[in-house]
């Protein structure tokens, strides 16, 4: 406790040396961590994030919806499904390897331009939403893939044994252990798609990122990055303690508490 | 630890040293430092890509367009042939955002204002004009002739530019300006019905509702507080040993009308717009 105790003092004051007391910090903690700059810059930056937050949670009901479906589709056993099966997959390589920002541009300005200025106007936070939702589905599709098939087959064997159909097997048997196999790396994933939904704003929505990027420009101040930054993190970090308990209860639980 | 390790750990620390200390040292610079970015050359920067009527075909080596006959002309007075300019490109924030830049001047419709002026010098304006609201006639906004009209409606700009500050002043649409990285995405996003109107300047308006939208129609000028329309600038480096000289220069070409000329050359087409109350 002690040496703990010490090395944080120590740690402290490097930093207080190196970092604190050099002549430019003055400048940089007025371009950067003002508070003055934060006070003004926080009712923009605060109602894009209220925008950031509404899509996410559409978005993560979105995606677990698709990505189900997809990974069950390609998990699918028998030479009949084959093109359902390659369909699935086409569609995991093609979202997976697209940068998200060009998938935004296309789904954003593209579908808008195929309806029309005739039909109906679709908000451009909906489009930012579909266009999250089909690239996110696709690596989401192959976590649970991968969470399915890592449960031993002796699973499946005894279901069906049993009587189970096969889609009895696999919502009663097989989805129930996928699924607590993979939350780890889903968790991870919500979190990096926390971050991804900034990107919408490239369709003219003012969410978090583009209301800090319009209160930089007014002066110059680089602040309001800082501030929309924390508020990402903010957000985050329950999530990340949330995955760091789950994770080390299923090590207890699972692997009698072991740490490699 | 075993002494193998010792030796790797050792070597790594040598290595990052080594690769500090060589990127701390000094560039060699040229002896005496020179007022341009590159002795003997005039440096200008303007817009990746640049748009009509400022630069025709993005190639404002060639001089045609507003802003590429307005930088070889300060070039001239300045005393540099047509064979002295160098152009690079950068982005609309990067010129004017604080910080070493390299260009001697750049131009790409920067507004002149004092929050600018913080971070960059300018020289005195060289163009004046106002932010026009633009649309389309499939637009729900086509009918729109006051600025009452335009509040209900989403309107779009360019983020980081006084055409979006205007549209927020002057109309406050209710669910706020639509940002946009450029004005190809705001252009792109009138086109496809995202937004129903987008404010750009005078000249830029012209160009887009003349050729490159179909059914575009201007709505009309937005009225500005305490200034008569937004004066463009060349934007040159903060502090910069030049601004006397560039400022003069675009002075000599006013004085003796030859801003005029370039304007009316380039820019005839952009008569005028509505005042909207």
């Amino acid at each position: 406790m002690l040496v703990s105790l010490a090395s944080t003092l120590v740690f402290a004051i490097i930093t207080w040396l190196f970092v604190v007391n050099t002549p430019g910090w003055a400048v940089v903690q007025q371009r950067f961590f003002s508070p003055e700059a934060a006070l003004v810059a926080l009712p923009r930056v605060w109602d894009g994030f209220l925008l950031n937050i509404r899509v996410l949670l559409v978005a993560v009901a979105g995606v677990l919806v698709l990505s189900t479906i997809i990974a069950a589709l390609r998990t699918l056993r028998g030479p009949v499904f084959f093109p359902l099966r390659a369909l699935a997959a086409g569609y995991t390589d093609l979202f997976r390897g697209m940068p998200l920002i060009i998938t935004l541009y296309l789904v954003g300005y593209g579908i808008p331009g195929l309806i029309g200025t005739g039909g109906p106007r679709i908000p451009s936070y909906v489009l930012g939403t579909i266009a999250l939702v089909l690239t996110y589905s696709a690596y989401v599709s192959e976590v649970f893939r991968a969470g399915i098939e890592a449960v031993h087959p002796s699973q499946r064997l005894a279901a069906r044994s049993l009587g189970l159909s096969h889609g009895k097997a696999m919502r009663l048997v097989i989805l129930p252990q996928a699924v607590r196999k993979v939350t780890p790396a889903l968790m991870n994933d919500f979190v990096a798609m926390q971050k991804d939904v900034g990107l919408i704003s490239v369709l003219g929505a003012v969410d978090a990122v583009r209301a800090a990027q319009i209160e930089v420009a007014a002066d110059y101040n680089y602040t309001p990055y800082v501030v929309a930054g924390l508020l990402f993190v903010l957000l985050a970090l329950p999530m990340i303690r949330l995955t760091d308990w789950y994770t080390a209860r299923l090590r207890a639980r699972e692997q009698i508490g072991g740490i490699v | 630890m075993t002494r193998p390790v010792l030796r790797a750990l050792a070597a790594a620390g040598a290595a990052t040293l080594a690769l500090t200390l060589a990127a701390c040292a000094p560039t060699t610079g040229t002896g005496a430092a020179s007022d341009y970015v590159t002795d003997g050359k005039l440096t200008v920067g303007t817009g990746e890509p640049a748009y009509y009527p400022w630069v025709i075909d993005d190639a404002p080596e060639s001089g045609e367009g507003f802003e590429a006959a307005i930088a070889y002309a300060v070039a001239e007075e300045l005393g540099f042939a047509k064979d002295d300019v160098v152009w690079v490109r950068t982005t609309f924030d990067q010129a004017i955002a604080p910080g070493a830049k390299d260009f001697d001047v750049n131009l790409q419709q920067f507004s002149i204002t004092d929050e600018r002026k913080q971070s960059v010098d300018f020289s005195s304006p060289y163009y004046e004009t106002t932010q026009v609201v633009i649309t389309t006639e499939a637009s729900a906004a086509a009918g729109a002739s006051t600025l009452a009209d335009l509040k209900g409606y989403l309107v779009g700009a360019m983020t980081g530019t006084t055409s979006f500050d205007a549209a927020e002043e002057a109309i406050a649409p209710t669910s706020g300006v639509q940002a946009f990285n450029s004005n190809d995405d705001a252009k792109l996003a009138l086109e496809s019905g995202t937004v129903d109107a987008i404010v750009v300047d005078l000249p830029t308006a012209f160009y887009l509702t003349g050729v490159e939208l179909t059914g575009g129609i201007i709505i009309g000028q937005l009225p500005q507080e305490g200034k008569t329309g937004d004066e463009f600038g060349l934007v040159l480096p903060k502090d910069s040993p030049l601004t006397a000289k560039v400022t003069a220069a675009v002075d000599a070409l006013r004085d003796s009308g030859r801003l005029d000329e370039i304007a009316t050359e380039w820019l005839a087409d952009a008569a005028s717009a509505p005042v909207l109350k």
